[in-house]
């Protein structure tokens, strides 16, 4: 059977390629929609997914993370988490809109990050040029070097301005992208306290690590217990509040999420019409096959095997070709994101749609007029 | 002679009420080991039908097929591709040999489908390329062979899995007359030699002195035996 199909395929090289095509055509539209959507799922919430904190404490109601600025509560909170058992540190942290002032006077929206050096949590990560602790010092910022020329800055020690302030540039991250227009700039609490003007005695919010093997869930319950006025969140929890908030309540997020649908559904249907031509193509083929004497299974087990040959081959040129635009695209503000587990379920998705568009076709081939094979 | 093949009140009807065809309309027949029968008849007159229907790959409105005296027209679809596997060999007016394989794997291919392993399969394939004359030719695609050429492999394919019956559709009608007198001859001997019962559809009047009966079909019906 292998050898029939096989053969079937390679024997028309055009068509071959015609159909390899569709299906690395299907494969790119769906790594691009749904990367895209990855890539903006994980925009919106990267700064909590990288927190190093298990759990975030937030003003009562604070439904996603950019919102925060705008409720603040007293550090005394900080305190009072800190003494609940099952803590083992606990930071503030703010987050906040604001300006930044170009050397060349122009201004820019930027979201500024105040974390605690200290603690580590809420801290920049993939640190490209300089060192997390250069942060300590008064008014030091990090800045991603994908909105180096957006905030008119071409190297280390350069000075801007925030809301006033001196803003130093001390180092800089790699691919910590703002899904909006706003670059997050990274700074000392202290700093960011100082450049938003929150009170001394104010933080945005609390971030916890928890003992190894704690129970998160019963310590969220212990903190809410002891602190009042405040929601305690797991990081995956509050990250999920974040995507859920940006994807379901704003235009952007339903449109990435309904091009991701399409480039499914499309590529589903490139791909099923692709196997079906291929099919629909040998099916004279197939009568004579079954003039010949094999069995429908054995005209199945033909047609499924070069939907699978067709499918791995489509896949591993699509999924090479996606990689190659996932690195070119490292350095754009829009995010296409290919995670491996996403990869690999793609390689699964793409045999099962060749292997259902050739079923769709084998109730075709196993249906033929038998006149067929006699027609010249 | 043994009746190879015996077919009764066969009726094939396509549609029904007034639009209803009548392909094949009560036809009896009987074919023998060591005879080639020739059905003649205009197009439409329903020999493509009636060969179909004995050759297990469509199924009559009503009546009875026999193979070797077993009724084969009752039984399951899973059935039947064994029965053409062990009793029939096909060959068609255009050929239908794989383009993707060589000859010789299109002749080997069969041998698979009866469970023979490569080897064996491909060793029987040489042996028939030897009778029809295409030892050279084994290795070709079929794209490079002349209609002759391929009509012989397509009959040594339709002998790979040993069958009793040879049913063929106007073979010689993509042929010139020298290498359709070559496939006659060839079929003939497979009859008189061989034993086997050849029932070939043909328009071609060059080839009706090598039959042993002619049939002539009109309107499903035949005419005349």
């Amino acid at each position: 059977m292998a050898l029939l199909a096989r053969r079937n395929l390679l024997h028309d090289k055009v068509r071959f390629s015609v159909t390899l095509t569709g299906i690395v055509f299907a494969i790119l539209l769906m790594v691009v929609q749904f990367g895209l959507f990855v890539g903006f799922m994980e925009t919106t919430s990267n700064n909590i997914s990288h927190s190093r904190a298990d759990l975030w404490v937030v003003s009562k109601g604070v439904k996603y993370f950019d919102i925060g600025g705008w409720a603040p509560f007293s550090e005394r909170k900080l305190y009072q988490i800190l003494g609940t058992p099952g803590v083992t540190s606990a930071a503030k942290y703010i987050v906040q809109y604001i300006t930044w002032k170009k050397e060349d006077g122009g201004t820019e929206n930027i979201q500024i990050v105040g974390f605690d050096p200290d603690s580590g949590l809420g801290g920049p990560w993939n640190v490209i040029q300089g060192n997390v602790e250069d942060l300590k010092s008064d008014n030091a910022v990090f800045v991603d070097d994908l909105y180096r020329e957006k905030l008119g800055i071409t190297h280390l020690g350069q000075v801007g301005e925030i809301n006033g302030y001196r803003a130093r540039v001390v180092g800089f991250t790699e691919g910590i992208r703002s899904f909006t227009t706003s670059p997050f700039v990274f700074a000392s609490f202290k700093s960011a306290q100082n450049y938003i003007r929150l009170g001394e005695d104010r933080t945005v919010y609390v971030l916890v690590s928890a003992r190894e093997g704690t129970d998160l869930q019963q310590l969220k319950r212990d903190i809410l217990a002891r602190v009042p006025d405040v929601d305690v969140h797991t990081t995956a929890e509050f990250s999920w509040m974040t995507q859920r908030y940006w994807i379901f309540t704003t235009g952007a997020g339903v449109a990435t999420l309904i091009a991701a649908m399409l480039g499914l559904v499309v590529g589903i249907v490139v791909v099923a019409q692709t196997i079906y031509a291929t099919t629909i193509d040998h099916l004279k083929e197939f009568g004579t096959l079954k003039a010949i004497g094999a069995s429908n299974l054995h005209i199945y087990r033909v047609i499924i095997e070069q939907a699978i040959i067709s499918a791995v081959i489509g896949y591993f040129i699509g999924i090479s070709i996606s990689f190659l635009i996932v690195y070119l695209s490292r350095r754009n503000e829009a995010a296409i994101l290919l995670p491996w587990p996403i990869a690999l379920a793609l390689l699964g998705l793409t045999v099962v749609m060749c292997v259902s568009a050739s079923v769709v076709s084998i109730h075709k081939a196993t249906r033929i007029d038998p006149v067929l094979v006699f027609k010249n | 002679m043994e009746t190879a093949i015996s077919v009764r009140n066969l009726t094939k009807t396509y549609a029904s009420g007034e639009a209803a065809v009548h392909a094949v309309s009560g036809v009896d027949l009987d074919a023998h080991g060591g005879q080639v029968v020739m059905l003649m008849g205009p197009s439409g007159s329903g020999k493509t039908t009636l060969l179909s229907i004995m050759g297990c790959i469509l199924r009559a409105t009503s009546g009875s097929v026999r193979i070797h005296g077993r009724e084969v027209s009752g039984l399951k679809e899973r059935e039947l591709p064994r029965i053409r596997l062990a009793h029939l060999g096909f060959i068609f007016q255009g050929f239908n040999l794989f383009p993707a394989l060589t000859a010789g794997e299109n002749v080997e291919y069969v041998g698979l489908l009866k469970g023979l392993h490569r080897r064996e399969a491909r060793q029987r394939a040489h042996a028939l390329f030897e009778q029809v004359g295409l030892a050279d030719k084994y290795n070709m695609s079929p794209a490079d062979l002349s209609g002759g050429q391929k009509q012989r492999v397509a009959i040594a394919r339709a002998l790979a899995g040993d069958p009793d019956i040879i049913l063929a559709d106007e073979p010689t009608a993509a042929l010139d007359s020298h290498s359709g007198h070559h496939v006659m001859e060839m079929l003939v001997t497979l009859a008189h030699k061989r034993g086997r019962a050849v029932v070939i559809v043909t328009h071609d009047n060059r080839i009706l002195e090598f039959a042993d009966r002619i049939i002539k079909i009109e309107d499903g019906k035949i005419l005349d035996d």
